[in-house]
């Protein structure tokens, strides 16, 4: 019963396609001028034409359009030179008119690719990830359905329509199936969507917020023997709100799809939702009878027709790719191979970026992400980017510590009460009376203090065993609460027990 | 003075001699003598439309500037969303509603000093040919009150003919301002596609959907023509070029020298004898004025119609997809416990009448995954050849023309129950809406054998819609001499004229 997933890859090849919608960053939405800001008091945010009111009509909004070339071309696809928008057509309620207005044979770019690198076994590996096509088209609005036991319309007592989302840009990038990625399809995956996101967030194109839905990823999976060229029945998972869940959905897709095969059961053609809880899927509504959206060409608006010099001025405004600005950061800091994929794995590339670009000491800004912040984030489980604290913070931190105002001590407790939400580091430091003792003569009290209590210790010393002043050091730390600064602690110890400080 | 033109009132009110309320007040009092038998209007705005008389008074006694039409009365057909004025495309299913904004079309009118009296009535969503189709009930024809005004502007071809406003805005998707016009003897012409912003106008069928002028007379409809016309930033399919001057090419009214093709296909079998009488004596007067008559072909015209009732029904069972109780209009089926999707099949089942539903389902078949090819996509390829056809036709000739509708107004009930014969009606102006290009149609005179209005369509290519108006005014003077006055001078008078 219970595969393995060792069991899975040995006998079976997954095959993925990977769907992400992108919400566009535009001020405004796809078709109308109202405005797109996350978080707004329901249904503030409509008018006549994203409330589908008789008579109103669409007009496309052009930066929606030169955002969608942008992506398009970043992603090394080419852009058509005429598409059209079609209508999808199927009724629900949070969608106002009744159909949504999408590119259906005609996407506004095809026919790119995306290189990704993972690290495996034999080291770093990159596989090149083709795009099919990347669409423009438009958000429904959201429904909340109250009371019922699965939260969807049916069995809901009523529901609650939000229509502020309705009509917000969205450009959907498809890939072409994705085989030969064999047992690391979960991490191909998920660096995949981690490249497209900083792609994006490059572009300054989208928010790129997987937990506000400004990303959202699709997983197709399905699975063939190894060896065999006829592709398996897919699975379509959706739900999928976070890298991580980019692997642990295609993992146990994978696992549920071979346990299904090996029975000698088929897999079903469906749509799957993701449970951010168990890591599994659940059913949602079976694809087997295809639904007839009857697309048809939109004739509210005219074909999106860019003009080859507006293409190419584009073109020329893209940003440095992400796998070419980290392998600058790299040299740049000095940063070696491990921490880097360290650094990459956690997430906290842009934000320790952001604290050098405010004066942080690369290693040191490092440090702090990686080390002190990613494990309070882990305790609380949470994403280090929902702590209260900032790449400011940080920065700020590491210069008080350049200083000499704190210790890398007496740093932890700054850091644990920003992230605690007692204010800026300064104010913490104020807030804590947290102070370094600077002053000699209550260090020497101290120092003085230990060796006596300690004086087994302090002969070695006396006598040329340098290491053994740790010990002492660490219990004039303790005398001092941890306020004191280390090095010159050291400095005075030493001198005071007749060894030479360097 | 009502019976008089909206060049007249215009010219009367600048002079003086009669105030826009005065006007105003005389087409109330017109509509509440006669609309119990003509039922044009859905809706009459009396306070409002003294209002904005009274404001254009204001304006005018303050010496500002103002358009040629200002204060003068309009009819609006109940196809334009204005601002808090019950708006529902003679639909059950929008009964109720005002609209929170207005379409540019009434915006423009507005701005224009235009004083709208109210909104007219019309088959449900622009779908028919007589008005028959409404939710409210039909229309009559001031030329006979047990015959139909044709359709789907009927309410506004009817408030025009019966002296209820001298102007009025339709719409025309297949002919439903060219052909009511054609049946209650005035003018209305469906301009270029794009060239009236549709923002605002409740979409039947939107690559078809054109609003559009009528009058009583040519130069009439061309000054209402130039205020509603022009680039629209809301509207992605507005054309963004300058208004053509109509009002000029009314005034010209020159065919000298100008070649006039009459189409093969639009003519003959199926034609009532009257209405080709009307439409020869016409080519004659034309070609006596210096005009070359041409016979062109179009041979694809005769899918015109097959293909119009593919592409029609497929955008309008999208279109109308949106009416589903959910944010505005009717709601029905409402009982505890029913579900959004209950609620939305009976609020439609209640909301919609049968034509609506025929090609709602029609369309949802013509577009549905295995059939769009052969229906949708089918349809789509004769709309490019009809668009050749006139490409073709226009480079032999200036202007095209044909009779506006093959028969004059027919009785109540006569084609209500049988579809294709209803759909006939408009077989003659279909054509121009598939191609998008612009077509007018003016009275001919009266068929021998019914005594009723006879249509005469001018059709030209895409923006050049000019040519209509020169040819129509040209022709129109000419006939207007021969009868010795507008033949809508001798409409019944129906109720006592003030």
């Amino acid at each position: 019963m219970a595969l393995s997933y060792d069991d899975v890859i040995a006998k079976y090849e997954p095959v993925l396609g990977l769907e992400v919608h992108v919400e566009l960053n535009t001020e405004s939405k796809m078709f109308c001028s109202c405005s797109t800001t996350f978080g707004g008091e329901p249904n503030t945010q409509t008018c006549p034409v994203c409330l589908a009111l008789p008579g109103a009509l669409p007009v496309v909004n052009a930066k929606a359009i030169e955002s969608s070339i942008l992506i398009g071309l970043a992603l090394n696809c080419q852009v058509a030179p005429y598409s059209r928008f079609s209508r999808k057509n199927y009724f629900y309620p949070d969608m106002p008119k009744n159909f949504q207005i999408s590119q259906y044979d005609e996407p506004i770019c095809f026919d790119g690719y995306v290189d990704v690198e993972i690290q495996t076994d034999e080291g770093p590996k990159q596989f090149r990830i083709e795009i099919e096509r990347v669409h423009m088209e438009e958000d429904t609005g959201k429904s909340l359905h109250v009371g019922g036991a699965t939260g969807r319309i049916h069995g809901a007592e009523y529901s609650l329509l939000d229509y502020n989302r309705a009509g917000i840009p969205l450009v959907e990038i498809v890939t072409k199936i994705i085989p030969g990625t064999g047992k690391y399809a979960p991490e191909v995956a998920k660096a995949y969507v981690a490249e497209l996101r900083d792609i994006l967030r490059g572009l300054k194109v989208s928010d790129v917020k997987m937990e506000q839905g400004s990303l959202r990823c699709d997983a197709n999976v399905s699975l063939r023997l190894i060896g065999s060229d006829v592709l398996g029945t897919r699975s379509e998972t959706k739900n999928v709100n976070s890298l991580r869940s980019v692997e642990r959905a295609i993992r146990g897709e994978m696992i549920r799809h071979a346990e299904l095969l090996n029975e000698g059961k088929k897999v079903k053609q469906e749509t799957r939702h993701f449970q951010e809880d168990t890591g599994l899927t659940r059913s949602g509504r079976s694809k087997e009878q295809a639904e007839d959206y009857r697309y048809f060409p939109e004739p509210d608006l005219v074909p999106v027709a860019p003009a080859t010099t507006w293409i190419e001025e584009l073109r020329a405004q893209l940003p440095e790719r992400p796998s070419l600005h980290r392998k600058r950061l790299k040299e740049q800091w000095a940063v070696p191979d491990k921490e880097m994929a360290a650094m990459i794995n956690a997430d906290v590339l842009d934000i320790v970026e952001e604290t050098v670009l405010l004066g942080a000491d690369p290693t040191k800004a490092r440090t702090w992400w990686l080390g002190e912040i990613s494990r309070v984030a882990n305790e609380k489980d949470i994403a280090i980017a929902d702590l209260s604290i900032a790449p400011r913070d940080v920065a700020e931190i590491v210069a008080l510590v350049a200083a000499g105002e704190l210790t890398d001590k007496l740093a932890r407790q700054v850091v644990e009460g920003v992230i605690a939400g007692e204010g800026t580091p300064a104010q913490v430091v104020a807030k804590r009376g947290i102070k370094v003792v600077n002053d000699d003569g209550a260090l020497m009290a101290a120092i003085e203090k230990v060796c006596a209590e300690q004086a087994e210790t302090a002969d070695k010393v006396r006598n040329g065993h340098v290491p053994a002043a740790g010990a002492l050091i660490g219990a004039v730390m303790k005398e001092t609460k941890g306020q004191a600064d280390a090095a010159r602690v050291r400095e005075l110890l030493l001198g005071h027990l007749g060894q030479a400080t360097n | 003075m009502i019976k008089t033109t909206a060049s007249e009132m215009s010219l009367a009110l600048a002079k003086g001699e009669i105030t826009s309320v005065a006007l105003t007040q005389q087409h109330l009092d017109r509509i509440a003598d006669v609309d119990k038998k003509v039922k044009a209007f859905l809706h009459v705005d009396t306070d409002s439309a003294l209002a904005q008389a009274a404001a254009v008074d204001a304006d005018r006694a303050a010496g500002k500037a103002l358009g040629p039409l200002a204060g003068v009365p309009l009819a609006l057909k109940d196809v334009l969303a204005q601002e808090g004025v019950p708006t529902t495309a003679g639909s059950k299913i929008l009964q109720g509603w005002k609209p929170p904004y207005d379409s540019t079309v009434v915006a423009k009118l507005k701005s224009a000093g235009v004083v709208i009296l109210g909104k007219t009535n019309m088959d449900e969503f622009a779908m028919g040919s007589s008005t028959e189709n409404s939710g409210y009930g039909p229309t009559f024809n001031p030329w006979d009150l047990t015959r139909t005004p044709g359709g789907s502007s009927g309410g506004s071809a009817a408030a025009v003919s019966a002296f209820q406003a001298p102007i009025a805005i339709g719409s025309d998707t297949g002919g439903s301002i060219r052909q009511p016009a054609a049946l209650t003897g005035i003018v209305g012409v469906r301009p270029t596609y794009g060239a009236v912003s549709r923002y605002g106008l409740i979409a039947y069928s939107s690559s078809l959907d054109q609003a559009g002028p009528f009058g009583r007379t040519v130069l009439d409809t061309a000054m209402l023509h130039e205020i509603i016309a022009g680039y629209d930033p809301k509207d992605a399919t507005s054309l963004k070029v300058p208004v053509p001057a109509v009002v000029a090419a009314a005034k010209s009214g020159d065919v000298k020298g100008l070649k006039i093709g009459v189409i093969k296909q639009l003519q003959g079998k199926g034609y009532q004898a009257g209405v080709l009488a009307r439409f020869y004596e016409s080519l004659e007067i034309l070609s006596s004025l210096g005009a070359e008559i041409v016979e062109v072909d179009c041979p694809s015209f005769e899918y015109a119609l097959a293909a119009y009732y593919l592409i029609a029904p497929s955008e309008c069972s999208s279109n109308l997809a949106r009416f589903d109780a959910m944010r505005y209009g009717l709601r029905t089926g409402e009982a505890d416990g029913a579900s959004a999707e209950s609620v939305m099949n009976s609020t439609r089942e209640a909301g919609f009448g049968r034509e609506v539903k025929r090609r709602i389902i029609l369309g949802t078949y013509a577009l549905s995954s295995g059939y769009y090819d052969a229906y949708y996509g089918s349809a789509q390829k004769i709309r490019t050849l009809i668009i050749e056809d006139y490409k073709k036709a226009f480079m032999q000739a200036d202007v095209l023309v044909s009779p506006t509708s093959p028969i004059t107004a027919f009785k109540i009930g006569e084609k209500s129950e049988d579809p294709i014969a209803m759909y006939l009606a408009d077989v003659a102006t279909i054509p121009v809406n598939l191609a998008g290009i612009c077509g007018m149609s003016l009275p001919a005179g009266l068929a021998d054998e019914d005594n009723l209005p006879v249509g005469f369509q001018i059709m030209a290519p895409a923006m050049q819609d000019q040519r209509l108006y020169n040819v129509g005014a040209a022709l129109e003077a000419a006939l207007v001499s021969k009868w010795g006055g507008h033949l809508i001078s001798k409409a019944p008078a129906l109720g006592g004229a003030k």
